[in-house]
């Protein structure tokens, strides 16, 4: 084996431009195939990171009968605040957050929107609420960007909201917009208006009433709330998993290609090389290789051009990845109409994981493209190949 | 024979190649045998089965009837991992278009028998300079093949043929490719490593220059043994 490397580096550093060109063809799938994982992974921790700073803390308790996906749900779906975990909220490790169904009139328009109160003084999000402890004679509202951008509201905008309280009357009053914020989490921006926690539970005559108690600490195990269903932190990112996941697979199919190219030119050498250096080949067996050694041979040497590839790949790979991983990949359009949580600037992440299976990856497919037409030396006459006679 | 101790033996040989619907017969019946020391040659015109004689002896082919012996090696039984291992330790061979490696140096090339037998550095080293001084190349060591002449070329494959001491080596049409001056020079080193090393030459030729070098001398003819004749004796 420590000959067959010897002599197909000599072999691949003597056959010169051909190699180095089929290394810099693979080098480039190393490259892309790293930065578009990278990327892949770079976009799951950010959307989850952002999800856990703008919806889902380290987790939540629903109430049993609330179902984000059916509006309908919403009217039923608030009970008292548990008595046991008042202290948690006392501490400002957890907060309540009512759900109440809405609609909003954004220039003479009607809008349906989800309503949530939301304590102004709360740590556990990054969301901007402390503006919405204004002094006003309307009701403070905060909303997130997508919506801003849906109903051309803006931060000093004024617009009716309606809704029903707890006995089924309707009302409405003017919401003043205090804050507008952006959170890379379309769910936490979409159709959501943000009003103060007291405020929502006087208007909807739901007095100590919430709908979700977030909770910071998503680490430790969480006791089960009667009438309420835990939801953790993977619990509630799996859409992020999932969208991960079959994005990968998309994915997948375009480093194939990739891959297929660079797996292309290795087989072209490779048949032109068996082609062409058939007196090279008999030599090896009249020197004492065996054919099936031979056949090791060139299948090293066609897959050193992996190893070659990985050499090319660290001299201008290893600059533009370090830079994107820095300056990130701005997505060329607008980010939130992808309807996911998704920054407009992706930061790729490389794990050594990462790195290591695309190297294994690139070097076993190449392996076996060079085993592919090397098995036809087996077949070869030796008196014939070294007579260079066409077999 | 020159009635040295015996390490090719052939019985009754016989070599037949499919060709079409058919079969060529290129060794019709061949019975030899040739001694510990013999620079000897297998003569005939083209056609006549020098080469698929010595690729058998070289157990690069095998006989497709009869009984050839080679170093105490049946040819036709042999796997070819066996085969292999006879070729890597006790068979040079020396070609008409010399089959260097392109891309490795003349060291390189003569090296690599001595890499296949698993020699250490310094035992390769030593050997490799020896033969290049043999064939007198030892400032070509760096050189590579298409650095350098056709006679220079066949002299690598000399070296390289002869680096591992084998007590065999076979050579088809060694100077085909070469000029008069250049085939003589060859000639000489061949004959004075088979003095020296006491190996056995035995060559596939229908030049004259080889011919005059022969001691002994095989005339094949359609594939059958024509002649035998010792023609020269030191």
């Amino acid at each position: 084996m420590l000959l067959a490397l010897r002599l197909a580096v000599r072999n691949l550093i003597g056959a010169g431009l051909r190699t180095w060109l089929n290394a810099l063809v693979l080098s480039f799938s190393f490259v892309v195939i790293i930065w578009l994982k990278g990327i892949m992974v770079g976009w799951d921790h950010q959307a989850k990171n952002d999800m856990t700073d703008y919806e889902i803390g380290g987790g939540q308790y629903w109430h049993h009968l609330y179902d984000p996906y059916d509006p309908l749900s919403l009217s039923d779906s608030h009970a008292p605040v548990p008595s046991h975990v008042k202290d948690e909220i006392q501490a400002g490790d957890m907060e309540p957050v009512l759900v109440v169904p809405g609609h909003i009139f954004p220039r003479g328009r009607m809008q349906s929107v989800v309503i949530k109160g939301i304590n102004p003084a709360q740590t556990i999000w990054k969301l901007p609420t402390g503006e919405l402890d204004a002094d006003t004679d309307a009701i403070p509202a905060m909303i997130g960007a997508v919506m801003a951008n849906g109903t051309r509201l803006g931060q000093g905008d004024r617009v009716m909201i309606r809704w029903r309280d707890t006995n089924g009357t309707f009302d409405a009053a003017q919401i003043l917009i205090t804050a507008v914020f952006s959170s890379n989490v379309p769910s936490a921006e979409a159709g959501q208006v943000y009003v103060p926690l007291e405020r929502l539970r006087k208007m909807a005559v739901m007095h100590d009433q919430a709908t979700i108690l977030t909770f910071r600490d998503g680490r430790s195990q969480r006791p089960e709330i009667e009438g309420w269903i835990l939801k953790t932190k993977a619990e509630l990112t799996r859409q992020v998993d999932d969208m991960i996941k079959a994005k990968t697979v998309g994915q997948s199919i375009f480093y194939g290609v990739l891959l297929l190219l660079a797996m292309l030119a290795i087989f072209d050498t490779q048949v032109l090389s068996i082609f062409r250096r058939q007196k090279e080949i008999g030599t090896y067996i009249a020197l004492g290789y065996t054919r099936k050694e031979v056949v090791g041979l060139f299948t090293v040497e066609g897959a050193m051009h992996a190893v070659l590839a990985a050499f090319v790949a660290t001299l201008y790979g290893l600059p533009f990845l370090a830079w994107q991983a820095k300056a990130g990949w701005t997505i060329p359009m607008e980010a939130s109409e992808f309807g996911m949580a998704m920054a407009q600037t992706l930061y790729p992440v490389y794990t050594v994981g990462l790195v290591v299976s695309t190297a294994l990856l690139v070097t076993l497919a190449t392996a076996v493209v060079s085993y592919v037409p090397s098995r036809r030396i087996a077949r070869m006459n030796p008196t014939d190949a070294l007579r260079g006679k066409l077999q | 024979m020159n009635g040295t101790s015996e390490i090719i033996q052939i019985q009754g040989l016989v070599k037949r190649f499919p060709m079409g619907k058919g079969e060529f017969t290129a060794l019709r019946g061949i019975t030899l045998t040739f001694g510990k020391g013999e620079f000897a040659g297998l003569v005939g015109p083209s056609g006549s089965g020098k080469t698929t004689l010595l690729n058998i002896i070289g157990s690069l082919d095998v006989p497709t009837e009869g009984w050839v012996n080679v170093l105490g090696n049946s040819i036709g039984t042999l796997s070819a991992k066996e085969a292999a291992q006879l070729r890597k330790e006790s068979i040079g061979f020396i070609f008409q278009s010399y089959n260097l490696l392109q891309v490795h140096t003349v060291y390189e090339n003569v090296e690599f028998p001595l890499l296949l037998l698993k020699h250490n550095g310094s035992q390769r080293r030593r050997m490799v300079m020896d033969a290049l001084e043999w064939v007198g190349l030892v400032d070509k060591e760096k050189s590579k093949p298409p650095q350098l002449s056709g006679g220079e070329c066949q002299r690598v494959a000399i070296a390289r043929a002869m680096v591992k001491r084998p007590p065999l080596v076979l050579a088809d049409e060694p100077t085909a490719n070469l000029d008069a001056a250049n085939s003589h020079h060859i000639l000489k080193t061949m004959e004075t490593l088979n003095r020296e090393l006491h190996t056995t030459l035995l060559f596939a030729t229908h030049d004259d220059k080889v011919i005059g070098y022969l001691r002994r001398m095989i005339y094949l003819l359609d594939g059958r043994v024509d002649r035998d004749e010792t023609v020269r004796k030191d």
